[in-house]
């Protein structure tokens, strides 16, 4: 302890002023420790990666224009008559909340502006979470470690569709007020609890007066506490574990090979902040967003045709709209037992979304328990050499799109002049039958491409360069591949199928075998990487080119 | 596979080759060595590139300065037009995206252009030592055994339960959200007041529909008499009582028994609130007397007292009982006989026998 007070150990002093203040608070907070940490943190590089920046830098573009919007907004459903500056709807009883969001499009300098920047970032916030999302599944991210970053991930896309969605039904308009009326009905289809959940949501009968206050609080406070709660555990979690990496040349499970923090990476992703502003304020400049004004104030009876929700809410409208309610004269909802199930409504509404989640959630152990592969990943996959999952995620994605598509069903019929009910009929028939043929040809794709790269790795790229040969046979030449851009073709683990081994008491039990069947399922169609004895094989067999190509360079270099 | 023209026999490719070992692996080469940029090696692409930065950085002013200019110099006064609040909102947008891109587009240049690129490698360590997690389970039996939980398990029990309970209160102090819904859903403002049979209104404006205005194919947006002049829980109101009016042939209506005097001439009046999820069915196809709802394409059929006849909702639209009064005027004979809108777990106890 004394040491420190040694006469002949002096204190650091520094020179400037500036010197002297960073010292003083360093003295205080201890960020010499904190940047000697952090400084020039290796960070790998992709474009890929952008994805999760684009979502934080939309976040924080949200909470910058909300705040805005909260100075002008009022959310009271109190009657009022508009006296604002857009004429064609002055003196028309509408609520205050109304009211107030067309004054902070017409009457506040700026306002429109803000209005447009933090709905365009709203939507992009969901889009880049979803990609990014989507990103990290097919790479295999979510593996051992980052499972539970992964369900953190998953939370937040559930968030962000949340702070969506009380946002847009906040200016009480007529088109987000039909989207509430649509909760409204799906709420009351609840069994059990279903009327009265609706009656204490809207404080009483729909729409009442207590809606668009009560959202207020979720989306301006709730809502975003909790996605920063969820952000800073995001973050936390990818500092612990550090940043996956693209495979490649000199990369493996043991290193991260890319830019240090600063200057090089802390440069590239701060003014990718600045960009993402930028882009949103094009939008917000020359893409009308949500123009509330032209919709008019929430009545319960005028509806316009070919509304839709915003993009992220589309897959469980698409789904509304696709189940049938009757089929033949036989109702799909039920009176058992005096009450109501209203399968027409519940099962479109909660089944495709609860699976779509459920598996999302579930599925790095569902993998992790069938590959039985509890090793540390920190090298990704290349989508194409994983085939099997790269199968499963387009089969949920095309699920996920045809119940999207379905939500605009009648602007399909409008625009490409077909009947709405055969654009129905067919996307109903998608809804079951996409994802089996999305598996099927994602699984071959992928495959072919394993082909080609193992075909490139041990031939070479074509050159597109015909020779003739002395006895008159045209070959086209191959010129081989360095050995860095071979490594990055052949350079991954393709697993074979895991048998089913026996439990300590020597018994291969029902789950296990079915866990096997999963093992064959998943890597039974494989390509194995080349070998360097292939790769021998392959120019030996070749001699005739090799020699053509020795001889050519040879040319060259007597040139 | 096989598009190699050598004429040769194609190996198999997908054969995979039974217990690849580390001997048969091709050895990772290392990162790839480092290409200069020219901006490394020539003085004056690095002078250029930084003439590009700063020139980014310029834009990002002038951008601030459009911004500026027009935040303060576009007055929107008491009567502005729409043109001068899109003129300001797309100089706003171009002002705030040119600070913004500028800035950004000239760090990231700088960063791609001017500063290192050398990739390094960084090793990664253990997220968990075995050191650390026997260190945390002896921390763990410590605190846990100085809490002596485990010796005291009547301390521990109670515990547990109050803890079990506590968050009830928390729970409870939300049940005034709303009032109970009792048979709220049930009833509209249609049921006749006082015995007075309540009169057909045009929506919005609330003028009483007389029989005679009612031509044939024609439909109109129908309110309540008083629905308007309500000062509290209008649109509560209105949500249940919007009704669609439309007269067709009479032959072309084949009204269920019970409901033959449910329409008048030709007139009938269904409930406007899809059965599906509530929004309102507001188109009328008059050639074919279908009612469409425009949220999920429900389809109800007139002729069949609006049967569902494509679609995701499952029961037709409510039937409201109408006649004529002694001034010519269309009234309502009744309230609906069934609650009007979505479908809701306690409905069937709310649905009237027909002319009951």
């Amino acid at each position: 302890m004394s040491s420190s007070l040694t006469p002949d150990a002096p204190a650091f002093v520094a020179k400037t002023s500036g010197g002297r203040i960073t010292d003083f608070v360093d003295q205080r907070v201890g960020g010499s420790g904190i940047l000697r940490e952090f400084g020039r943190k290796v960070f790998p590089d992709h474009w890929s990666f952008m994805f999760g920046e684009v979502a934080l830098y939309s976040f924080v573009i949200l909470l910058l224009s909300g705040t805005f919007l909260t100075f002008f907004f009022d959310p009271s459903m109190a009657e009022t008559h508009y006296a604002g500056s857009y004429t064609p709807l002055t003196n028309v009883e509408m609520s205050v909340a109304y009211s107030s969001s067309l004054n902070i499009s017409f009457d506040v300098r700026g306002g429109m502006f803000m209005r447009q920047v933090h709905h365009w970032s709203a939507l992009l916030f969901v889009a880049s979470v979803s990609v990014h999302m989507l990103r990290v599944f097919f790479t295999g991210a979510f593996r051992k470690p980052r499972e539970l970053n992964w369900v953190v991930g998953s939370v937040l896309l559930i968030l962000s569709m949340a702070a969506g969605f009380t946002g847009y039904s906040l200016p009480d308009d007529l088109l987000s007020g039909n989207g509430l009326r649509i909760i409204d009905g799906v709420i009351k289809s609840i069994p059990v609890i279903g009327t009265y959940t609706s009656f204490f949501l809207f404080g009483g009968e729909f729409p009442g007066t207590m809606i668009i206050s009560r959202l207020y609080t979720l989306h301006i406070l709730l809502v975003p506490a909790l996605i920063l709660l969820m952000i800073v555990m995001h973050l936390f979690m990818v500092v612990v574990h550090k940043h996956t990496q693209y495979p490649g040349p000199g990369r493996n499970d043991g290193n991260v090979v890319g830019y240090p923090l600063g200057p090089v990476y802390a440069a590239k992703a701060g003014g990718f902040f600045f960009i993402v502003f930028g882009v949103v304020a094009i939008m917000a400049a020359f893409f009308t967003i949500n123009p509330i004004w032209n919709y008019g104030p929430y009545d319960p009876s005028p509806v316009s045709a070919g509304t839709q929700p915003d993009w992220y809410i589309g897959f469980v409208d698409g789904a509304l709209r696709l189940m049938p309610g009757t089929i033949g004269d036989w109702k799909v909802e039920q009176v058992w037992f005096g009450h109501m199930f209203t399968f027409n409504v519940l099962l479109p509404a909660l089944v495709p979304a609860g699976i779509l989640f459920t598996v999302m959630f579930a599925y790095p152990w569902i993998e992790r328990w069938i590959t039985k592969d509890n090793r540390e990943h920190h090298v990704l996959d290349r989508p194409r050499n994983a085939p099997t999952r790269t199968a499963i995620g387009m089969a949920g994605f095309v699920w996920y799109c045809v119940m999207w598509a379905a939500a605009g069903s009648d602007l399909i019929a409008t625009h490409f002049h077909v009947a709405l009910n055969d654009v129905t009929y067919w996307l109903r028939a998608l809804f079951f039958i996409g994802p089996v043929i999305a598996f099927i040809v994602t699984k071959r794709v992928a495959l072919a491409l394993q082909r080609k790269d193992r075909e490139i790795a041990l031939h070479g790229r074509e050159t597109g360069r015909i020779v003739r040969l002395p006895h008159g046979e045209f070959i086209e030449v191959h010129a081989p591949l360095d050995e860095y851009k071979r490594y990055k073709l052949i350079g991954f683990e393709s697993p074979v199928p895991l048998p089913a081994v026996p439990n300590e008491h020597g018994v291969v039990d029902r789950k296990e075998k079915r866990r096997a069947k999963l093992s064959r399922w998943f890597f039974e169609d494989r390509v194995a990487p080349a070998t360097p004895a292939e790769l021998e094989a392959a120019h030996g067999h070749h001699g005739a080119h090799e020699a053509v190509e020795a001889a050519e360079s040879q040319k060259t270099l007597s040139h | 596979m096989g598009n190699h023209s050598d004429g040769s026999p194609n190996h198999s490719g997908t054969v995979a080759t039974a217990g690849q070992n580390e001997v048969e692996k091709f050895q990772d080469p290392g990162i790839p060595p480092h290409r200069l940029r020219l901006a490394d090696t020539d003085p004056r692409a690095a002078k250029k590139a930084e003439r590009q930065v700063a020139l980014l950085f310029g834009i990002s002013v002038v951008g601030t300065l459009i911004f500026l200019v027009a935040y303060f110099a576009i007055d929107l006064g008491n009567d502005s037009s729409i043109a001068t609040i899109r003129l300001q909102n797309a100089l706003l947008g171009i002002g705030t995206a040119l600070a913004m891109l500028g800035i950004g587009t000239g760090i990231v240049h700088w960063a791609k252009a001017l500063m290192p690129d050398h990739e390094v490698s960084e090793e990664r360590h253990a997220i968990r030592t075995e050191e650390d997690r026997q260190a945390a389970v002896r921390i763990v039996d410590d605190i846990v055994e100085e809490t002596g939980i485990k010796r005291r398990p009547l301390i521990r029990n109670t515990l547990l339960g109050a803890m079990a309970l506590a968050p009830l209160p928390a729970l409870a102090i939300f049940g005034d959200l709303g009032p109970r819904p009792d048979d709220k859903l049930a009833h509209t403002m249609w049921a006749p007041q006082d015995g007075k049979l309540k009169r057909l209104a045009r929506d919005p404006d609330g003028t009483p529909i007389k029989a005679a205005d009612v031509t044939i194919g024609s439909a109109f947006h129908v309110i309540p008499e008083g629905l308007n002049e309500l000062h509290e829980g209008k649109l509560n109101e209105k949500a249940k009582s919007v009704v669609l009016l439309m007269r067709l042939n009479p032959e072309e209506l084949h009204p269920s028994p019970g409901r033959a005097d449910w329409a008048y001439n030709g007139i009938v009046a269904y409930s406007k609130i899809c059965t599906h999820v509530g929004c309102p069915v507001a188109l009328y196809e008059q050639q074919t007397h279908h009612l469409l709802c425009p949220c999920h394409q429900s389809t109800f059929d007139l002729t069949q007292e609006c049967k569902v006849i494509f679609g995701p909702a499952s029961r037709p639209l409510p039937q409201l009982p109408i006649a004529v009064d002694s001034e010519g005027y269309l009234v309502a004979t009744s309230d609906f006989h069934e609650p009007v809108g979505p479908t809701y777990w306690e409905r069937e106890q709310h649905v009237l026998i027909p002319n009951a």
